[in-house]
């Protein structure tokens, strides 16, 4: 729960997101609790990527299991940072947990993920091959009223980028190629789930779960979800209370996906998250572009705009959110 | 009743187009000045689709800086883009 300014003395600015971090410790450990207790499950698992989100969550876990009953999974692929993977085993360090290494990028040259996604980069760029990396990126919805479109960067063995419009069964080839990813590793969580009666928790901040920044079937699965309703920058706060490692909190987000570095602000967010944040809680409660403007240091109409990709993006990606459609209900399954 | 004001081939097309890739039940009363975006029917991967159908449709090439909802936002907007883009006239300005 945010804490109110008083009546008539602040304006709107980041401090309007400040909560009471140890309430919202207390509340969401508790609801932990009582969700497991629902699903009679054990304890919790989850993959730990070394960035926030996941950091936050499993000081969360620990509290409200302990740290016993907390699971944790690193699962680099051929792609992956490496600076991820001892992140990822400081805050497991840091928490007294167990943890386990599942290293998934043989699972995925198997099933043909990189040799996928390579061969509908070829359709474009027929030199690619070793030596090279790839990323996408998005058109920045402060630029203009346009699309959000998303283009292709490869870079050669030289070090030279090429920015690329792709045509859509290349774009939704590499994307698919990629979700393999966020699949395999959803994968290996229930595996350890279901092997020791635990839930699998996810990780999305506010901000992720809003925009459908993840993978349905992926990162997106999950039996709880317990940072979903946090502001980005309340994840932050939380952490500094929660005793996440300094080193931690200062990474800058990224996706840690594609081949080349990319912040989260190229592939999906039109402006870094202390912004977004603003501007989401803005269009949420309803408060003037103006105000938003003041405190993003954004003019009006940038904040409208930002507000028509927020809008656009929850369109775009609500069936993320549904499960299986039905013809009719059937009401003896409540959901 | 529905006023086609761009040429008629081009925008029997672009519904018929529309009507199958979108499952568009109703696309006989969709209103030719009609938003799609506002009707939830195009997002950022349908326009991707649109520009593959009018490159390969009509033999023209789309620019980056021409995928723009003032081109492409409508059944209208689009066959006037496509008339502006066979006569080789300006077609990036917002």
């Amino acid at each position: 729960m945010n804490i109110p300014p008083a009546p008539g003395m602040l304006a709107f600015s980041a401090a309007t997101l400040t909560i009471d971090n140890a309430a919202e410790t207390e509340r969401i450990v508790a609801e932990l609790r009582a969700q497991l207790r629902g699903m009679r499950k054990r304890g919790l698992v989850l993959g730990l990527s070394g960035g926030i989100d996941s950091s936050v969550s499993v000081a969360l876990a620990v509290r409200a299991v302990g740290a016993k009953n907390v699971f944790c999974l690193f699962m680099p692929e051929n792609d992956s940072d490496p600076e991820s993977l001892r992140l990822g085993r400081l805050v497991a360090d840091t928490f007294g947990i167990e943890a386990a290494v599942e290293d998934i990028g043989p699972t995925l040259q198997a099933m043909g993920c990189y040799e996928r996604r390579d061969g509908f980069i070829r359709e474009l760029v027929p030199a690619y091959g070793p030596g090279w990396a790839s990323k996408i990126v998005i058109a920045n919805s402060l630029s203009g009223d346009g699309y959000n479109i998303s283009y292709l960067v490869v870079q050669d063995p030289e070090g030279r980028q090429t920015k690329l419009r792709m045509p859509p069964a290349v774009y939704l080839g590499i994307v698919a190629a990629t979700n393999m990813k966020q699949r395999t590793r959803k994968q290996i969580e229930y595996y350890h789930a279901d092997r020791l009666n635990f839930a699998v928790l996810g990780t999305p901040n506010r901000l992720e779960y809003d925009q459908g920044f993840f993978v349905k079937n992926g990162d997106g699965a999950a039996d709880v979800k317990p940072i979903a309703h946090l502001y980005k920058s309340q994840v932050y706060a939380l952490a500094a209370h929660l005793g996440i490692p300094e080193e931690i909190c200062r990474r800058p987000p990224t996706t840690d996906t594609y081949t080349l570095e990319q912040t989260q602000e190229e592939f999906y967010f039109s402006l870094p998250y202390d912004r977004m944040d603003l501007c989401l809680y803005g269009l949420n409660h309803g408060l003037s572009a103006e105000e938003v403007g003041t405190a993003t240091q954004l003019t009006a109409v940038e904040v409208e705009r930002v507000w028509a990709d927020i809008a656009a993006k929850r369109k775009a990606t609500r069936y993320l959110h549904l499960g299986p459609q039905l013809v009719r209900p059937v009401d003896e399954i409540a959901h | 009743m529905i006023i086609e004001k761009a040429g008629d081939t081009d925008t029997g097309a672009i519904r018929a187009f529309l009507a199958a890739n979108f499952f568009l039940d109703d696309a006989d009363d969709l209103e030719a000045g009609a938003s799609l975006l506002e009707h939830g029917i195009m997002d950022s991967t349908g326009v991707l689709e649109v520009v593959g159908f009018i490159e390969h449709t009509f033999g023209i090439t789309v620019e980056d800086s021409e995928i723009l909802p003032s081109n492409l936002d409508s059944i209208q907007a689009i066959a006037q883009f496509v008339t502006r883009k066979k006569n080789g006239q300006s077609t990036s300005e917002r």
